[in-house]
């Protein structure tokens, strides 16, 4: 259905192609998973699929992917639109209509087709992805999931043999990323469509891949059965890390497999883990250590909020939250999309709105202070990191950051850069640094001020595994340091390696609050992978499987 | 005329005879064109304030549920505004003042340097120059009413899918344009808000800067994902136009607005000679269609759930049609345009107020208005959205 043959994309100004002499198939019917570390061309290999390689990015193309037996050379994407349907990132960003239905039809008009056969469509698309209540909605004013199930349902309409989706979960809650999925399983299962997607949290979708396409980072690519693939590949979701470390081959791809599979090493683990999830900080800090500037002395809380309240018009975002930070402590604050995450995290900064609540930060309210002071005692990294970048240079960033905290007592921002993300060079432009560099640069200039509570606002977005791992340990590090972190995320799997404690938010109210292994292993939808195929043993990561496991060898 | 309060109407369900749809977004702007004809006409009150009630009656019956559909408040708020205006400027500017004028008040008066000779400010205000500027103003806003009311009884999204297919890139650009506008209105909140974040000391150039590189960027790279989008949606598809036909549509085109222009100069100057008024506009509109219908052939496309014109819609805008045309019917100067000099109550003419009655039987022609089901207010996404927008009046 999808044939690359000896295809090479070499973007202008690129030291090496992002794609070099890939030669692959995809068979009709198949649900085909593209895998890879952040930049290793898979974006590229979509949008080659679609046509917008290279018609819409520029740059070359060597040799010929063909899609339902039409060249992409002689096809622009506009001629493709009746056999490929190309879904890309953010869903809102390629909405053209304005309510869902209009949304629908808005492909087909442009393919025209007779209104009795569009009108009969849309009712089916409606039902196909149970869009029908949501008919007559504005398109903003959906959750994400929805956005996005209207997104594929607005090229499934064209009735396309290929759906190609762009990492269509990355800014879904669980719940969401699961609506989407079964849709999209459903599709390749009674329609037998054709799929091609990217995604970086495997965990959610290997177990239903049919085929998969591993891009290692050096523009090659290998394809292949998902099991056979993925005991080699470069990234690895939990399982498959399990499996490597359990010793199975070939690694099981769903919790069920692995369950059954792991009869014996549940056996031969200790009754508790060796060690915690996460913790090493919180546990090597000792009581004397001095606590990092900006921190309360004494009794070691950080911050202190009582009743904090944020609406916007009728909506209460907000509902009367207490909560208590102590130093030194990682706090994920997990939830559904809208449940109020945002809106605490900015109102806890000072810079949002907060129509009512105290906040005490060294007994002092960020709200009632300066911008400039109140970012030396709370530093936030909002959700959009680049919303902060406006200088042509990382240099200049960091210049800019010395000169707006030079009184603060923290090293230079050069300094704290090299420690967070190391290797980026001053000379380049920030828009153009990967997300993982993006993010290590807005936490820098934020650190620049020496803030005692540091606040993030959906780091792991767009977040390969490797660079996860890394933003962890940097988590871990500040927090060594006497720094209260809360950070607010979807992703479980990182919730689970990187924070001490858990916090559940729902419809603007804390609904649990508790340590990570408690919190998180009691619910259905937040358990990692490790703890659901291990259960009742009380692990949560990889590591404390594999420290277990050496401790029950040592015994 | 039954008012939409009367028992019987009342105790029936809504909708229980009619299917309620929405009017043809085009039929309701014929009828208000019609509408603004016939006020155009006069000057008496009491056919300005019956139009005022027409409009009203049929906004207050048949208007949707959508944020547009409030809009005739702002347009009734404006002809206020637009009223006191008139006469405010009437009594500050006094002009020509008659000797018999009944006068209410002296205002000190401003000499005007001998330059600026010829109006005078401050001085007499007299009782037939205020209500004269009071009808002036009654004239204009009524007439912005009667847009205002298109405005909220037609949908405007399906006023641009009415175009013709050679202005489709149009309709798309702006269509797209104002589904962007808020994106980028939430755009620059964000970006502000995120600038305390970094302490937001700069002031002037330098914070204007700190706003509009975040933003521009955002925009830019969601316009090039929208275009990434819609190319891979089929937008422009087809579109094989020849040079020769090309050539053809523009030079019709040129000729068509040509003779638009010359016909409307020749209708509305008395002194023209008469070959240039009516022929030269019909022979201008005619071209205009050619070219249109010839630019319209380049393009495949089709509409989802085109609005039908039916009985309904011929109904209203034939309302619109007679009401204009009784008031273009000859009849007694003095009625339909009285003056105040001598002083005295307008008459109310007989034809012209029974061409606005027409015009109100809309609220009875067309069909009930779709409303919307209630439904529960979500929360989803209400921690980064904005609070809900007024509609734009």
């Amino acid at each position: 259905m999808i044939a690359f043959d000896h295809v090479t994309v070499t973007y202008p100004e690129a030291r090496a192609p992002a794609l070099a002499d890939v030669t692959l198939e995809v068979d009709e019917g198949e649900l085909c998973l593209v895998v890879g570390r952040t930049g290793s061309g898979k974006s590229t290999l979509l949008r080659a699929a679609g046509g917008l390689v290279p018609h819409f990015t520029g740059g070359t193309l060597a040799g010929t992917v063909t899609v339902a037996g039409r060249s992409t050379a002689s096809h622009r994407p506009r001629e493709l639109a009746d056999v490929v349907g190309v879904v890309l990132q953010d869903p809102l960003a390629g909405f053209v209509a304005d309510t869902v239905e209009e949304e629908l039809a808005y492909g087909m008009e442009q393919l025209a087709l007779a209104p009795a056969v569009m009108r009969k469509r849309v009712e089916e698309t409606l039902d196909l992805l149970g869009l029908a209540d949501l008919r007559d909605r504005a398109l903003r004013e959906l959750s994400g999931g929805q956005q996005q199930r209207v997104a594929i349902g607005a090229v499934l309409t064209a009735h396309p043999r290929v759906l190609v989706l762009d990492e269509p979960t990355s800014a879904l809650d669980p719940t969401a990323a699961e609506e989407v999925l079964a849709a999209i399983r459903r599709l390749v299962h009674d329609l037998g469509l054709t799929v091609l997607m990217a995604e970086h949290r495997l965990e959610r979708v290997i177990e239903h891949a049919d085929s998969v396409i591993h891009l290692p980072g050096d523009g090659s690519a290998c394809a292949g059965a998902p099991a056979e693939i993925l005991e080699g590949a470069s990234v690895a979701a939990p399982i498959v890390q399990l499996a490597r470390t359990a010793g199975w081959s070939p690694p099981p791809l769903s919790v069920r497999d692995a369950r059954r599979r792991s009869t014996g090493l549940r056996e031969r683990l200790p009754e508790t883990p060796p060690n915690p999830a996460c913790g090493a900080a919180l546990r090597e800090r000792p009581r004397d250590r001095p606590p990092a500037p900006g921190t309360a002395p004494g009794d070691g809380e950080a911050l202190c909020a009582r009743g904090i309240v944020v609406r916007y018009g009728e909506v209460v975002a907000v509902a009367g939250v207490d909560l208590r930070l102590a130093a030194g402590e990682i706090v994920a604050l997990m939830g559904r999309n809208g449940s109020g995450k945002s809106s605490l995290l900015w109102a806890l900064q000072g810079s949002g709105r907060r129509q009512a609540g105290r906040v005490a930060v060294s007994g002092r309210d960020p709200a009632r202070l300066s911008a400039a002071a109140a970012r030396q005692l709370v530093g936030l990294v909002p959700q959009t990191a680049a919303d902060l970048l406006y200088l042509p240079s990382v240099g200049a960033e960091l210049a800019q950051a010395d000169r707006e905290s030079a009184d603060a007592a923290s090293p230079p921002a050069r300094a704290l850069l090299d420690r967070i993300a190391p290797g980026i060079d001053d000379s380049g432009d920030p828009r153009d640094l990967s997300e993982g560099q993006r993010l290590g640069l807005v936490l820098a200039l934020q650190l620049r001020a020496a803030p005692g509570v540091v606040l993030l606002d959906e780091p792991t977005r767009g977040l390969d595994y490797a660079a996860k791992r890394a933003l962890a340990a940097v988590l871990d590090e500040l927090a060594g340091e006497g720094r209260a972190i809360v950070l607010s995320t979807h992703d479980v799997e990182f919730v689970a390696v990187a924070s001490h404690r858990v916090i559940v938010m729902a419809q603007g109210e804390i609904v649990a609050d508790g340590p990570t292994n408690e919190v998180v292993v009691a619910s259905p939808a937040f358990a990692p992978q490790v703890a659901k195929i291990l259960a009742p043993l009380p692990y949560l990561t990889v590591e404390q499987v594999r420290d277990g496991l050496a401790a029950a060898g040592t015994r | 005329m039954r008012s939409p309060a009367h028992p019987r109407r009342a105790a029936r369900a809504p909708g229980a005879r009619r299917v309620p749809r929405e009017l043809h977004p085009i039929a309701w702007w014929l009828w208000a064109i019609g509408l603004i004809a016939a006020i155009d006409r006069t000057t008496n009150p009491l056919l300005l304030a019956l139009a005022l009630a027409v409009l009203g009656f049929v906004v207050a019956s048949r208007r949707g549920s959508a944020p547009w559909a409030r809009a005739f408040r702002y347009y009734v708020m404006l002809a206020g505004f637009v009223i006191v205006l008139r006469v405010v400027f009437r009594t500050v500017f006094t002009t020509g003042v008659a000797p018999g004028d009944h006068i209410l008040f002296r205002l000190p008066e401003v000499p005007a340097p001998r330059w600026y000779a010829g109006v005078e400010i401050g001085g007499p205000v007299s009782l037939e120059g205020t209500l004269s500027a009071l009808v002036d103003g009654l004239r204009l806003g009524t007439m912005l009413c009667c847009i205002g009311a298109a405005n909220a009884l037609a949908n405007p999204k399906r006023a641009l899918r009415v175009l013709p297919g050679a202005l489709y890139e149009l309709g798309a650009a702006v269509a797209v344009a104002v589904t962007l506008a808020p994106q980028l209105i939430e755009s620059v909140q964000r970006v502000a808000r995120a600038r305390r974040l970094r302490g937001g000391r700069r002031r002037g150039l330098g914070a204007v800067r700190a706003i509009a590189i975040p933003v521009l960027a955002d925009a830019l790279e969601r316009s090039l994902l929208l275009a990434a989008a819609m190319d891979s949606r089929g937008y422009g598809r087809g579109g094989a136009a020849t040079a020769a036909s090309r050539r053809l549509t523009g030079a019709l085109m040129l000729t068509g607005l040509a003779g638009l222009c010359v016909g409307a100069y020749g209708l509305l100057d008395a002194t023209a000679p008469p070959p240039l008024g009516a022929p030269a506009l019909l022979t201008g509109a005619i071209a205009c269609g050619a070219a249109l219908g010839l630019g319209g052939r380049r393009v495949a496309r089709t509409r989802y759930r085109p609005d039908p014109w039916r009985a309904p819609e011929w109904a209203v805008v034939l309302c619109g049609a007679a009401c204009a045309a009784l008031l273009f019917v000859p009849a007694d100067a003095a009625a339909v345009d009285p003056t105040f000099d001598p002083l005295r109550f307008p008459p109310l003419p007989a034809l012209p107020a029974l061409g606005l009655l027409i015009a109100a039987i809309p609220a009875l022609a067309a069909p009930p208005p779709v409303r919307a089901r209630p439904r529960a207010p979500t929360a989803d996404g209400a921690a980064e959205a904005p609070a809900p927008t007024e509609p734009v009046a």
